[in-house]
């Protein structure tokens, strides 16, 4: 790993980062604006793949993520966008009970990977894209070519979903 | 020395903001909003581990995440879109066409 206090500097940019954007994404009224931090988050996480040597899914995070599906929501919000006009009233559903159960997980979460911990040396090579590569095509062939026909039928959903001919004509 | 213990917390935290923005939520996709936060707490843990053991295989099952999001939000989203048409509403509590 290259210099040390680099990467903590960067580090804990980065999970500041991600960690305000995600408190937004979930308590801002406006949903544009979560959406936006949502974009912060992912950018964030993508930063924390660089700081682990990931940086071609650093890359496809940004690409994917940020590119497509961010796109894709803040294209949905502003076609539904007439009904949330009045911000007010959006996140008022059980506040506490859910507030609740989300920091009792989060500690129960911590508690169980506490011991996960332990081994923190890394190993001593990084992880390669032609490593990468290879595990696609040999061991993993059949995840991948399920996700790309998983891919495809979601494509096609999506379209017969939306298309406008498809409804029914009672509402 | 590698910061696990510093990134799974983040994960945990990001993966509990997500629980918590699905069950407060009333907006469809403020829900999906959060549901990507979840996504991402568990590639954030993929690609941790896959540096800490050196196991390319972590990293492939990130990327599958990341395929699973578009896939998730590409649907989701078009429900989205056909339940306003139909419902005139994106709000979860209003939607009451099954109710008998």
């Amino acid at each position: 790993m290259p210099s040390s206090l680099i990467i903590q500097i960067g580090l804990w940019a980065m999970t500041g980062l991600v960690l305000v954007s995600a408190v937004l994404v979930v308590v801002l009224g406006n949903l544009f604006r979560a959406a936006l931090s949502l974009g912060l988050v992912l950018v964030g996480v993508a930063g924390l793949f660089i700081l682990l040597e990931a940086e071609f899914l650093a890359f496809v995070q940004i690409l994917i993520y940020v590119g497509a599906i961010l796109t894709l929501v803040v294209f949905a919000i502003m076609l539904t966008a007439r009904l949330h006009t009045p911000p007010t009233r959006t996140t008022v559903r059980q506040q506490l009970p859910a507030s609740v159960a989300a920091l009792v997980l989060f500690v129960l979460l911590n508690l169980a990977t506490q011991s996960l911990a332990q081994s923190a040396e890394p190993a001593e090579t990084r992880v390669s894209l032609a490593q990468l590569g290879r595990e696609l095509i040999t061991t993993l062939v059949l995840p991948f070519e399920v996700i790309s026909l998983l891919f495809v039928a979601a494509m096609v959903g999506a379209i017969a979903v939306a298309s406008s001919k498809a409804q029914a004509p009672s509402a | 020395m590698m910061p696990v213990r510093h990134l799974l917390v983040v994960s945990c935290a990001l993966f509990s903001l997500g629980i918590f923005g699905v069950l407060t939520r009333r907006n469809a996709i403020a829900i999906l909003l959060a549901i990507e936060l979840i996504l991402n707490a568990a590639s954030l843990n993929f690609v941790l581990f896959s540096r800490l053991f050196g196991d390319p295989q972590a990293q492939a099952f990130a990327l599958f995440i990341i395929a699973l999001a578009a896939c998730e939000a590409t649907v989701g989203l078009a429900i989205v879109i056909g339940l306003y048409r139909t419902a005139k509403t994106v709000f979860t509590d209003q939607v009451n066409l099954l109710r008998g």
